[in-house]
């Protein structure tokens, strides 16, 4: 794939880069899971969850180890185990706070049996590489389709529960005295995490799943005070940083994964240091101004 | 105005607590329509409690509570709350206006995007308590003042005749807690709502209040606060010496409870 260099002629440049199919595939998935993680992540950054999304992703490479070992698709082990573990936490803990201890627990042990499977598997080590790490440029058509009927649910799935799972993801006790089944929510956004996880491990790996589940949206809540524009700027913001590595990683030997985490990091660190400074959004302007009253 | 049929919330015999656990017990009290009550005591005294079994989040374990002559249920429209916590920290972003249209139409599933219909109840409801400048202001720039104005205007949206104010006051200072306990006290008058606010502190409430819920020591005391908040109708009903002080400016003081109320 190093043998065509980057040109100055864009379109000549994208024409050779869809030219190979790994790369059409890689585009096709990874747009998708860019657009999915942006809206599940909001919710994840939203309720606090960030730890519980963390903990799937590890549980989901238990999964994919042990489906590996077994000759099945790494996906539907994901898919299987996150779903499983994700109903679990969300009944185990209904309190936020409650929710780190438990979920501490189970992860620990799910990435020890992602250790016994992968030290049972005989087969090349390059399988564990990829889970853990993402791969995207080896994505089968399947995936693709898989990936593509996957995101589809999760999006009709968010525009059935939009406003409740929004209301208790903001105000959970308020939500809850006005009927609202906080549980059946709970479990609802757990379920949608563990897909989206399983998809998304394709692309960044297990280990790396926070540079599309929360940095994205964690950056664009910096930057859009309603939840729409939010989810926007963070779909908008994955997307980019999706493209613009798989762009970058067709031309350099470094894994896209690597590329995908140093964009969707600088553009954070961007808007933390460098955009809110010249363009404070108000609310942090007011802070500073009570921080000064109050040291009167 | 103290007819029969307005009385909104009545209780007999009520016996609260969790399983093995009696918080307080023989609570018979009624609060009447368009009635500012206080709810007092030292913490952990089960003041929460009252407020979740008026809402529905919890059984009482003997005895009857009703609102409106109904068992309480989860979900009352009739019913505005504000929870003691919040999770309010600094990276919630999102505007005022947004949770206060929550607030109105949060329980409504199928995508659809907020109509002006919920607009104007925000807003409106945002006018109602003097917030409106505070619409599109995130949440995490308001000062405490300021976000329980929001918090009481997302109660008032859906047009209550019941609010409950878990400890609103617990992080103003002196003027903000006048400020609010002024507002409320308006929208008690002007919409004839009965709002029952849990405090630390029964001082700044005397001038506003009709009622008084004291619980304490596993008793529940109610009334019109210049007739229960004595030292001898406290003494009689939890039969040890209690002393209600009072100072020249009309602040009072109970001694003897645990904890006690008042001095400023």
């Amino acid at each position: 794939m190093n043998s065509t260099a980057f040109s100055i002629n864009l379109l000549i440049d994208l024409q050779q880069i869809f030219h190979y199919q790994f790369m059409q595939h890689a585009f096709e998935a990874g747009t998708v899971i860019a657009i999915v993680a942006g809206i599940v992540g909001y919710f994840v950054v939203l309720r606090r969850s960030a730890f519980a999304a963390h903990a799937l992703a590890h549980i989901g490479f238990a999964g994919a180890a042990g489906s590996v070992l077994f000759g099945i698709s790494p996906v539907i082990g994901l898919l299987v185990s996150t779903n499983i573990s994700g109903f679990t936490m969300a009944i185990l803990g209904t309190r936020a706070a409650h929710r780190d201890t438990q979920i501490g627990i189970v992860l620990a042990f799910m990435l020890g049996m992602g250790v016994l499977f992968i030290s049972l598997y005989t087969g090349y080590a390059t399988e564990a590489y990829s889970i853990l790490f993402g791969e995207i440029l080896g994505i089968s058509s399947n995936d693709v389709l898989l990936t593509l009927v996957a995101g589809l649910i999760i999006l009709a799935a968010v525009a059935i529960v939009y406003r409740p799972l929004l209301f208790a993801s903001i105000d959970e006790d308020v939500s809850e005295a006005k009927g609202m089944p906080v549980l059946s929510l709970g479990i609802i956004f757990m379920l949608l995490v563990a897909v989206a996880t399983s998809i998304a491990v394709q692309v960044v790996g297990v280990l790396l799943i926070f540079s599309l589940m929360v940095t994205p949206a964690a950056t664009a809540q910096r930057l859009a005070k309603r939840p729409q524009r939010v989810m926007i700027i963070a779909i908008l913001i994955s997307l980019m940083a999706t493209w613009l590595g798989l762009f970058i990683s067709f031309y350099e030997p470094y894994p896209v994964s690597f590329f995908i985490t140093s964009i969707v990091f600088s553009f954070y660190l961007f808007v933390r240091f460098v955009y809110q400074r010249i363009k404070p959004m108000e609310s942090f302007s007011r802070q500073a101004r009570k921080v000064k009253t109050f040291d009167k | 105005m103290t007819t029969l049929h307005s009385k909104i919330i009545t209780a007999e015999n009520l016996v609260a607590g969790y399983e093995g656990n009696i918080v307080w017990h023989d609570a018979s009290f009624s609060i009447d329509q368009g009635e500012f009550v206080a709810i007092i005591g030292p913490n952990g005294a089960g003041k929460t409690t009252l407020l979740r079994l008026l809402l529905g989040l919890q059984q009482p374990i003997s005895g009857t509570i009703k609102i409106f002559d109904a068992p309480p249920k989860r979900g009352n429209p009739q019913i505005g709350y504000v929870p003691q916590r919040h999770i309010i920290d600094n990276e919630t972003t999102i505007e005022s206006l947004e949770l206060v249209r929550l607030g109105f139409s949060g329980k409504r599933w199928g995508f659809s995007l907020f109509s002006q219909n919920d607009n104007k109840a925000a807003f409106d409801a945002l006018e109602a308590i003097g917030a409106t400048e505070l619409a599109h202001h995130s949440l995490n720039a308001l000062s405490g003042g300021e976000l329980q104005r929001v918090f009481l205007a997302e109660a008032l949206v859906s047009n209550p005749n019941i609010l409950l104010l878990d400890e609103p006051l617990s992080n103003l200072d002196m003027r903000r807690e006048k400020d609010l306990l002024q507002l409320v006290n308006n929208v008690v008058r002007s919409r004839n709502v009965t709002a029952l606010l849990i405090a630390h502190n029964i001082n700044p409430l005397l001038p506003f209040l009709d009622k008084v819920i004291y619980i304490a020591n596993g008793k529940v005391a109610t009334g019109n606060p210049k007739e229960v908040l004595t030292s001898e109708s406290l003494t009689a009903l939890y039969g040890v010496p209690i002393e209600v002080l009072h100072d020249s400016k009309g602040n009072i003081a109970i001694i003897g409870i645990e904890d006690t109320h008042g001095h400023e």
